[in-house]
């Protein structure tokens, strides 16, 4: 596994190497900048200039366990108020309320992605990022910083999600 | 990798050619690593698993390492007794107490036998238990998380050498001193040894839920060495039984002092006995101090008890449970078959191997056919308790194993042997050299009712030009033979670490399903855990820095620490927040006068730091994590002692 990352990280500093074109060098002394270039293109062919995270995709389910969930109308407080609570535990390490932080916020998800999409992620990082196009995108969009598998339960899972209902 | 792919490859093609050449020859003189089946035998492919484990003492590293079989590819080594830098044990916070002792932190030991817990008369896979031999120590690994949980101190015992092997449902482990000493310790002439000095015998129970050990009673013995033990299983439950020599009682020139009498002892000690005269009251608490060293899975953290007395018994006291078998020749190792009929005196320097019979014994003792005493414990006479002897069978036999199909295996030091013998009939059946100078031998299960009789494995204690030289010290060694026919086949060398002494081996399927994968990080319940970044904060006291930090794919929280001065102590508790299987996070500042830590999902570790000099020091994540592992890294503000920088620490404020 760790000799797998390093082989990763070979690759991913090389292709970085050999796009990194263009630079331009600007007065401050003390800093040094490279132009931007966008990323987002190369990896997600289909859209424009959108970026992963803010693509919006209501029917794909991701891959992994979950293949369908039903959504009361309401939100089921108590759920909502445990799944918070499983969140504040395990994913605010790298997720924050109403910022990107490590990785992107939660707020409005399920605005651009389906529930099943938002569970696999939580539940099967590794197999969504290997297997799902927008997962793959939405870690290089944020570095390479690959998503860690908190080894939730279904039920934790599906409360996060129902928290994730709360936030606007 | 490519190494991989090469010695694959270079494997197959020998298999390829060697299968060619048995087609072209009808000669079937060629016998051992010659033959072309034998790379198959070994041959673990990439990704399978080995079907047997094999834990293997480290001698004189003080560890235990664990070994596939048959392929011979090590796996881990366990720290024990010695500090280990790869692990941090020892020199975190957490894991120091373990090394405690009454003379102080002892970072080292010599580790000799390791022997895995009981169920029935059945190896059950739970922990693996193996003595500290210079400063005796008694430890026990968890086989669920494969780490060192708890060690005992032994008193009054010096050189911990029959140690340290279980009974048949692990009631106890038992630990015998190897050199006698004045019991207690005073100061006394060395030449006053014969009669002064005692040997004990200890056994500490085993509580049969967790584990955790508390001698029960010492047996004060006369002062031979006793040299090595094993359990009496089966009929034989409820004995123990011990080999002696220095019988003479000398202290000096051991060599050929205590090798004058023609026959040492076995010492057959009825332990469930002395189990009840203790229970009834019996026995004498004797002033005494030892360190008790338990690691809690769920603080993460180990603590240090020093105890201050233990209850001695004198053998004369309780009649009927101590006798002396007559062994040729300062025997070695005693062992028993799996019935528990046959207990092996592996005379060292005698022509012929001994074999008791248990049965006899005890109508030996029933009858009252003493041939003596020694310090008032009866001695039966050899020929009454003798089941029969291997007529010169090798020189110097050490150790014998058993099959549990009615065949003993016993090594032979001097003519460098595993020597294949029928137990009942005494007759040799194989002999199969061993490059060079075998001293243990390990089959698994083989020192309980049910043996997996397929391999043996040979340790050797030298090894010459087995392997490609590494200067004045090359590798020690062990050997694997093919023990499912009737007659032996070396399959495999294989390297191990520090000198093997004994090994204990399982089937693989009874301890991987136990093997866990990760701690829970809400179970976490050391004091200075943070589970979440929410938790995380830097807390001064005086000159006393507590840093609450977390790790987690790809970051420390906090990475900015400022306030810190020259002098301070700093604390770092590092807790790894990941909840995954092998993402365990490192961590090391520069110039800390300490090892790295290796923290494990849902784990708390601790190591100190104090910064000599001001400047902004990094510290970083030391274990290969992510994609972002090089970026896995911090810095700490060190101000002059007298300064006013404020305590901040801070992750990310930068971020958008």
């Amino acid at each position: 596994m760790k000799s797998t990352l390093k082989f990763v990280t070979l690759v991913i500093t090389l292709l970085a190497l050999s796009c990194g074109g263009g630079e331009e060098k600007k007065d401050e002394k003390t800093k040094v900048q490279l132009k931007r270039q966008p990323t987002t293109k190369k990896v997600e062919s289909k859209s424009t200039d959108t970026k992963p995270s803010e693509t919006i995709d209501l029917t794909n389910k991701g891959v992994g366990p979950i293949t369908s969930i039903d959504i009361s109308a309401s939100v089921d407080q108590a759920m909502a108020t445990k799944g918070k609570d499983v969140f504040n535990k395990m994913c605010t390490a790298c997720h924050r309320i109403g910022k990107k932080f490590i990785g992107p916020a939660p707020n409005g998800i399920l605005k651009r992605r389906t529930p099943e999409w938002v569970m696999n992620m939580i539940l099967d990082p590794e197999g969504m990022t290997q297997k799902d196009p927008l997962a793959k995108a939405l870690l290089m969009e944020f570095n390479g910083s690959p998503m860690a598998n908190q080894n939730l339960t279904e039920e934790e899972a599906r409360a996060v999600l129902e928290y994730f209902r709360t936030l606007n | 990798m490519k190494k991989l792919l090469k010695s694959t490859l270079a494997m197959l093609s020998v298999l390829v050619a060697l299968t060619s050449c048995n087609n072209s020859t009808t000669s079937d003189s060629k016998s051992g690593a010659l033959a072309g089946n034998v790379a198959e035998k070994v041959y673990v492919a990439p990704g399978e698993h080995d079907e047997f484990y094999a834990f293997i003492s480290g001698g004189f590293s003080g560890q235990l390492s664990v070994y596939g079989l048959p392929s011979g590819r090590l796996f881990k080594v366990i720290p024990v007794f010695s500090q280990d830098a790869e692990k941090a044990y020892g020199y975190n916070e957490e894991t120091k107490p373990m090394l405690n002792t009454s003379h102080g932190f002892v970072p080292w030991d010599d580790s000799h036998h390791p022997d895995i817990s009981q169920t029935a008369g059945e190896i059950d896979g739970r922990w693996v238990f193996i003595n500290g031999n210079n400063t005796p120590r008694i430890a026990k690994i968890d086989l669920s998380t494969f780490e060192t949980t708890e060690i005992i101190e032994i008193p009054n015992s010096a050189g911990n050498h029959s140690s340290s092997f279980v009974t048949e449902n692990t009631e106890y482990v038992v630990a015998g001193t190897r050199f006698s000493v004045p019991i207690p310790q005073r100061d006394m002439p060395i030449k006053d040894y014969k009669g002064n000095f005692k040997g004990s015998l200890t056994f500490i129970s085993v509580e049969p839920e967790h584990g955790h050990m508390d001698i029960k009673f010492q047996l004060i013995m006369p002062g031979f060495d006793y040299d090595l033990s094993h359990p009496g299983r089966g009929k034989s439950h409820g004995w123990f039984f011990f080999t002696t020599y220095n019988t003479e009682e000398a202290s000096t020139l051991m060599e050929v002092n205590a090798s004058q009498n023609d026959k040492d002892f076995i010492a057959a000690v009825n332990w469930k006995k002395i189990e009840e005269y203790v229970n009834n009251g019996g026995g004498t608490m004797m002033a005494a101090n030892y360190a008790h060293n338990v690691y809690d899975e769920s603080t993460h953290s180990a603590t240090s008890t020093m105890k201050k007395e233990v209850l001695t018994v004198n053998p004369l006291d309780v009649p009927g449970a101590v006798y002396f078998l007559p062994t040729p020749k300062s025997p070695h190792g005693c062992d028993v078959d799996p019935t528990g009929e046959y207990i092996v005196g592996n005379g060292k320097l005698s022509a012929n191997l001994t074999v008791h019979s248990f049965t006899k014994m005890l109508d030996a003792i029933e009858n009252e056919k003493f041939a003596g005493d020694a310090y008032g414990i009866p001695i039966l006479n050899f020929e009454d308790v003798l089941a029969g002897s291997v007529e010169q069978p090798g020189l110097g036999p050490l150790h014998t194993e058993f099959d549990g199909k009615g065949n003993a295996y016993t090594t032979f030091f001097i003519s460098s042997e595993v020597v294949k013998w029928k137990l009942g009939t005494w007759e040799v059946v194989d002999r199969q050299p061993c490059y060079y100078s075998v001293g243990h031998l390990m089959i698994p299960g083989g020192n309980s009712r049910k043996p997996f009789g397929k391999y043996v494995v040979a340790m050797n204690k030298i090894t010459k030009d087995r392997y490609l030289p590494t200067g004045p010290e090359v590798t020690q060694s062990a050997q694997l033979y093919d023990i499912s026919g009737e007659k032996m086949q070396l399959l495999l060398d294989f390297p191990t670490v520090g000198e093997p002494h004994y090994a204990a081996g399982a089937p693989a399927d009874l301890i991987k399903p136990r093997s866990k994968k990760l701690f829970n990080l809400e179970d976490n319940k050391h004091p200075y855990a943070a589970k979440s970044e929410a938790e995380t904060k830097v807390v001064r006291d005086g000159k006393t820095v507590h840093v609450y930090m977390t790790t987690i794919r790809s970051h420390f929280s906090p990475d900015n620490i400022e306030g810190i001065k020259v002098g301070d102590k700093v604390y770092f508790h590092i807790t790894n927040l990941e909840q995954d299987y092998d993402v365990p996070h490192g961590v090391s500042m520069i110039g800390a006068n300490t090892s790295e830590l290796l923290i494990m999902p849902g784990q708390t570790e601790t190591f100190v730091w104090e910064p000599k000099q001001e400047g902004v020091w990094p510290f970083y994540c030391t274990d290969f994590c992510s994609a972002l592992h090089q970026e896995m890294q911090g810095y700490v503000r060190v101000s002059a002692a007298n300064a006013n920088t404020p305590l901040r620490w801070s992750l990310g404020e930068d971020i958008e």
